[in-house]
């Protein structure tokens, strides 16, 4: 061991360690509302989402992040929302 | 009415065990009439915590296959009146416990039991949706730490869809959060979610904070449920929450 290292390991004793809790609950918030957002969902609505970008994509040339499905709920009835960006086309 | 709670967690090692055999005992000292259930089949443990695991003869999978009755199943605890422990059958079966048959045992249990507190196994598979599905309140027991935390809101989510009560769109189960194996020491040092930051994520209320003790360990080792240890931190943060049930 070096004397840096030796020195190293003797301020870091001394340190206060940092106060991890606090990027728990960051980590915690971030990761778990991602999750309820996923799981009020039905299963197939990525696949759904899929088949219409493969739709798509026989005609327009667009990429993933381009098509956005939503499924929102009211009351009794479901509504499904697709949401497409169409690149610029220049018309001749 | 007989009320059903299922003692829940998702994570294993959280103190869901712990949690059932006392809060059994408490609810038997108040004079429920009272039946702790081990959900867990394969890993049976819940006798061992009740200190009752020489006298098991039948269990839970014996009575839904109608190999013995309810009655030659239960057994009666040794400290506390009016209280009765249902074990885990220790079959690698899987299939063992079925809707149908856990339905039929608590229909019968209703009868005559004031409280039925269903012990869950760990994780989301059918042990443990089984555990939940007929309950009508739920004790969450949580760790300070972000993988418990994590799995709570699962199982919060299974709790609020998952569920004949959520099935049959009735009124939801009550929820309860139990934080157990704190720490104020480490709180107040910043190197633990604190209860106020697990209430905020998981938006529950609050049933009761166990302290990370000693006494638990004890209690374990001589097969008294930590609620007996009346002089234990643990053991009287435990009587706290079933006082805090009530009200």
């Amino acid at each position: 061991m070096t004397f840096t290292d030796k020195l190293n390991k003797i301020i870091h004793y001394f340190q206060r360690p940092e106060k991890t809790a606090k990027r728990a609950k960051d980590r915690l918030q971030i990761i778990i509302a991602h999750e309820r957002n996923v799981r009020d969902k039905p299963d197939y609505l990525p696949m759904l989402q899929r088949d219409i970008l493969d739709v798509i994509a026989k005609y327009v040339n667009i990429n993933k992040d381009d098509v956005r499905v939503e499924l929102d709920r009211q009351d009794d009835c479901s509504i499904l929302e697709l949401n497409v960006v169409l690149p610029h086309v220049e018309t001749a | 009415m007989t009320k059903t709670i299922v003692v829940t967690s998702g994570k294993g090692g959280v103190g869901k065990t712990t949690t059932s055999a006392s809060f059994a005992v408490g609810l038997a000292c108040r004079g429920f009439k009272t039946v702790v259930i081990d959900f867990d089949i394969g890993l049976r443990n819940l006798d061992l915590i009740m200190g009752c695991e020489r006298r098991v003869v039948y269990d839970f999978v014996n009575v839904i296959r109608n190999e013995a009755n309810l009655n030659q199943a239960l057994i009666r605890d040794k400290h506390v009146k009016d209280l009765f422990i249902l074990p885990a059958s220790q079959t690698r079966d899987k299939d063992a416990l079925t809707l149908e048959g856990v339905e039929k045992i608590l229909n019968e249990l209703s009868k005559t039991f004031d409280y039925i507190v269903c012990d869950s196994p760990a994780g989301i598979e059918r042990g443990a949706q089984l555990a939940m599905y007929f309950a009508d309140s739920a004790i969450v027991v949580t760790n300070p730490e972000v993988s418990s935390v994590r799995d709570s809101d699962r199982i919060l989510g299974l709790l609020s869809s998952k569920t004949k009560r959520a099935e049959e769109g009735r009124e939801p189960i009550s929820e309860h959060l139990l934080l157990t194996r704190y720490s104020a020491k480490r709180v107040a040092r910043g190197d633990m979610l604190s209860l106020s930051d697990v209430n905020e994520i998981l938006a529950i209320p609050l049933l009761g904070i166990i302290p990370e003790s000693q006494a638990v360990l004890r209690a374990s080792n001589g097969g008294e449920p930590v609620i007996m240890d009346e002089m234990s931190d643990a053991g009287q943060a435990y009587a706290d929450a079933v006082a805090r049930f009530f009200r």
